[in-house]
């Protein structure tokens, strides 16, 4: 069964937050965020301001995965990128490793081409880092949330939060 | 995909409100929003009809607060209850750690649950995914109205695997924490094992 989990260690997350703070300045881009495609960001370079990044991972998820059925549905396997452009500021989205998605907030005026290019590199070293966290997590198991505790830690955790509600 | 973030001591994982079109899935969403302290959840996103149907699906990251050192938040998200949006439906499956079956108890829509519960397992598949390894909990909704099913009718068609159910009144916010403490619970002890 496909029950998919992914455990990003200390020494990946500043791998994966150095390499998206790179292509950051590179582009002098407003924001980078690297989502998965159920939507949920694992991690991110530049100041969100008053941006809502989780309203704004969910939508991009939905929006890459909007799009990849309308690639099925004429025939292609999938839409590796996607461009938005607006007045301020454009959104390129760019697929990793068919598991994650790579979305570059850049300046409108910034020219497309480069950051195609720049995005098109990014992913290929953001590539090498989950192929090798894949690896590790099948190696090694991380010292897991979980012991034979931790059933009961959950249960007050969550009576906590919900007595307070 | 649950994520967990070592680094940034964060859990992350996604629960999906699947039913029948009207089922009350997007108003437990909405009660959930008014509830939680907002420093304590997101902006709720609704991609819906002009008619206020769900078109795509409806979004509130909650924060359920810190076990273990780990900050947990769970994304809630609907799917869009009309049959013919079932390409939508499969999409927000993606990844999902958990779901919360919304029954609509009344008596002509059993029919509709029915076929929406088929609808999950087939939609399911796309992912490799079965319901019966999935935390999965079931809320019969409506129960104030007049011609609703009876309990082990709905229990009978729609719970063969037994999981926990919840009878509620999502209007008046009538078993939406307690479905969401389970199915919560049930994610977290799942991530744990």
């Amino acid at each position: 069964m496909d029950y998919e989990q992914i455990d990003i260690f200390e020494e990946d997350f500043w791998k994966l937050k150095n390499i998206l703070t790179n292509l950051k300045n590179i582009l002098d881009a407003r924001m980078i965020l690297l989502i998965d495609r159920a939507g949920q960001l694992i991690a991110s370079a530049g100041d969100p301001e008053d941006l809502d990044i989780m309203a704004f991972s969910s939508l991009v998820a939905a929006d890459y995965a909007a799009t990849s059925h309308l690639a099925t549905l004429i025939g292609e396997d999938e839409f590796s990128t996607l461009h938005h452009q607006g007045q301020r500021h454009n959104i390129f989205i760019q697929i990793v490793n068919n598991k994650f998605i790579l979305a570059v907030i850049s300046k409108a005026h910034y020219p497309l081409g480069r950051v195609k290019v720049e995005t098109l590199r990014t992913k290929q070293e953001l590539s090498e880092v989950f192929v090798a966290i894949t690896q590790k997590m099948q190696e090694e198991k991380p010292e897991k949330l979980p012991s034979e505790d931790l059933s009961s830690e959950i249960d007050n955790f969550l009576e906590d939060f919900f007595n307070n509600l | 995909m649950s994520v967990i973030n070592y680094a940034s001591r964060e859990i992350n994982c996604k629960i999906v409100y699947y039913g029948p079109g009207l089922g009350g899935k997007t108003t437990n969403l909405k009660k959930v929003y008014e509830k939680v302290n907002p420093s304590n959840r997101g902006e709720m996103i609704s991609l819906a009809t002009d008619m206020d149907r769900t078109l795509f699906f409806d979004f509130v990251p909650v924060n359920l607060g810190t076990i273990r050192g780990f900050k947990t938040r769970f994304h809630l998200y609907t799917v869009p209850g009309q049959v013919y949006y079932n390409a939508s439906r499969k999409l927000i499956l993606r990844g999902v750690d958990g779901v919360v079956f919304v029954a609509d108890s009344q008596i002509e829509r059993l029919d509709d649950n029915v076929e929406s519960i088929k609808n999950l397992i087939e939609n399911l598949k796309e992912y490799n995914l079965k319901l019966s390894e999935l935390p999965f909990v079931i809320q019969y909704n409506k129960r104030d109205l007049p011609n609703i099913a009876p309990l082990d009718q709905l229990e009978r068609l729609l719970n063969p695997l037994k999981v926990p159910s919840f009878e509620a009144v999502a209007t008046d916010g009538i078993a939406v924490f307690a479905t969401l403490k389970e199915i919560s619970k049930m994610v977290l002890k799942k991530l744990s094992q």
